[in-house]
């Protein structure tokens, strides 16, 4: 029988996120996929879990899992684990994900690999590609402890399709004990975001420590609004409070692989390669020729960005008529 | 109030990292080193919340001497006193292994706060918070951009994909800080001075009770099989703008076919 390997079902905003699916298609195509789908959730979020090759869902519908961070998630996810043993357990990079997945592999005494690009699982054994220390190493890594092996996946890593199964819901206890409830989620603030929003983009242009500052970045929006793209940012200016977090692209930020990624005034921190390298073209415009991110360019402008991105927005509205 | 901070010492980020292909970690001996700047925002939030509840801050990192000067660092910033966790037998530990060892040093100390990196700035794999919260027995929170104390109970800023959430807890508790939660202070002269009567408590994992097979390489749950360099992407072309430059990207979106 194929190995039984589990994804841990994210929400955001009430929708299975987008890494949820395309780790399912992954668990799908090397064995049995199965999910864990935790707290309360839209009426075809089990739906879609079985669309996207589930072949079983263990379910608890519980507020506890939206109310209270970390442990009651962990508490269930461990007593499931042990009692059905699957060969791995993915979870997403993500803010839930690596908190629960901290807690596991503590608990189970069982280790994790962090920032999972591949994996291959062969008899009881895993082999994790990661690109160690952000992007300009790349090591493979295996967990040689017994059981279950925790990955923690990087989004955006593999391809979501759909390969449907019949829908097999089982219903699980919720784990509600009161030392579980121990940080309370007390306020979701959603912070308004402008303009097109970088998942799913196909153009991205994106501004570092370069720009300067905040108001320049209405340059890069108009470069954004011309090429029908949207506007991202490396942790430099989202630190330096220029541009709010949810444009981040990076290790800690967002991983994008849009057609088309111009980097202006960015020099390519291994932080910001590791969330853009893959992008099919990358243009970027850096004073420093010496700038890590011109390896990474299929086209590269050493040049003072704000002379070269304005005179490009003109060339691009003369071409196009505009 | 007293305030454990963990945080790291790395290489710092003048330096190449090489990669020793027999053990397959980074060399780090003889390397400058420098307090990871994502530890340094952990120390000025300790400090910060101190100076405003009053209580100790106490730095614990783990590594081998070189480190030294990041916890000097620490110190000239105003954290009271630090451990260093300094024993061959830890190199190679995995973040499990990292978490005990930390862990086991925290308990060392009295803490009403534990407060840490969200990750590291050389292997950001993220997971050791709270895995020490786990050992700990004390709840984690992670990605705080804000913290606030009231007696006992502690409110956090914890960054989310859409926003930020409002969560609450009651000490003792382990907080992970994101990067831009503060600017770190620079040491002052006095600081500097200051920190070089210090203390600097050091352990061994045996002093900590850990066995050999639970740290280092002997008790990592995680190896490395291999380690190298991705393979690159083809570079391209790279111009010097001569008052061209705008016009040389649309000619090569165009080649593209983007415009």
């Amino acid at each position: 029988m194929a190995d039984a390997i589990w994804v841990y079902a994210e929400l955001s905003d009430e929708r299975l996120t987008p890494t949820t699916l395309e780790m399912l298609t992954k668990a799908a195509a090397v064995g049995k996929a199965e999910a864990v789908l935790l707290g309360p959730a839209p009426e075809d979020a089990a739906q879609i879990l079985a669309q996207y090759g589930a072949s079983k869902i263990y379910r608890c519908v519980d507020p506890v899992y939206r109310d209270y961070l970390t442990l009651p998630a962990a508490e269930t996810v461990a007593g499931l684990i042990q009692k059905h043993q699957p060969a791995a357990m993915l979870f997403a990079s993500s803010y839930t994900g690596r908190d629960i997945v901290a807690n596991l592999s503590a608990r189970l005494d069982c280790g994790a690999i962090s920032d999972v690009g591949d994996f291959v699982l062969k008899d009881g054994s895993v082999e994790a590609t990661i690109p160690a220390l952000g992007a300009s190493y790349q090591n493979t890594s295996t967990l040689v402890s017994q059981g279950t092996k925790l990955l923690l996946v990087r989004p955006k890593a593999f391809e979501a399709n759909p390969n449907e199964q019949p829908q097999s819901v089982e219903e699980v206890q919720a784990a509600t004990a009161e030392a579980l409830r121990t940080v309370h989620m007390r306020e979701r603030v959603a912070v308004k975001r402008e303009g097109p929003q970088l998942d799913g983009a196909k153009t991205i242009i994106s501004g570092g420590r370069g720009l300067k500052g905040e108001e320049n970045f209405a340059m890069l929006k108009e470069l954004a609004d011309v090429l029908g793209g949207a506007v991202g940012a490396t942790r430099a200016a989202v630190d330096a409070g220029w541009v709010p977090y949810a444009m981040q692209i990076g290790q800690t930020g967002k991983t994008v692989k849009p057609d088309l990624y111009i980097a202006c005034g960015i020099s390519g921190a291994v932080q910001h390669l590791s969330g853009m390298k893959t992008s099919k073209f990358i243009i970027s415009i850096n004073k420093d020729p010496e700038a890590p991110i011109f390896q990474y360019s299929d086209f590269g402008v050493v040049g003072d960005v704000f002379k070269v991105v304005p005179q490009l927005i003109e060339e691009i509205k003369k071409r196009k008529g505009v | 109030m007293n305030i454990v901070v963990c945080g790291k010492v790395i290489p710092a980020s003048s330096v190449t990292i090489e990669i020793d292909s027999s053990t397959k970690r980074m060399i780090r001996k003889g390397v400058t080193h420098e307090l990871d700047p994502a530890a340094a925002s952990a120390v000025e939030e300790g400090l910060r919340l101190t100076e405003k509840h009053g209580g100790t801050v106490t730095l614990i990192t783990m590594g081998i001497s070189d480190v030294t000067i990041g916890i000097r660092n620490a110190l000239a910033m105003g954290a009271t006193s630090a451990v260093h966790i300094l024993d061959d037998a830890v190199a190679g530990s995995d973040t499990l292994g990292t978490a005990k060892l930390l862990a086991a040093a925290i308990k060392k100390q009295e803490f009403d706060l534990v407060i840490c990196a969200t990750e590291s700035s050389d292997s950001y794999s993220g997971i050791v918070p709270g895995q020490i919260a786990h050992f700990l027995g004390v709840p984690p929170v992670t990605f705080a951009k804000e913290i606030a104390l009231d007696g006992s109970k502690i409110t956090i800023k914890r960054q989310s994909e859409t926003g930020y959430d409002i969560v609450e807890s009651t000490l003792p508790v382990l907080v992970a800080v994101s990067s831009g939660i503060n600017e770190p202070r620079y040491p002052q002269l006095k600081g500097i001075m200051a920190a070089k009567k210090k203390e600097i408590k050091v352990y061994t994992a045996a002093d900590l009770g850990l066995p050999a097979d639970q740290v280092g390489e002997k008790g990592a749950r995680e190896k490395v099989l291999t380690i190298g360099r991705p393979p690159k992407r083809q570079a391209g072309k790279v111009v010097t703008d001569e008052g061209e430059g705008g016009k040389q990207i649309a000619d090569f979106l165009a080649e593209i076919k983007v415009i």
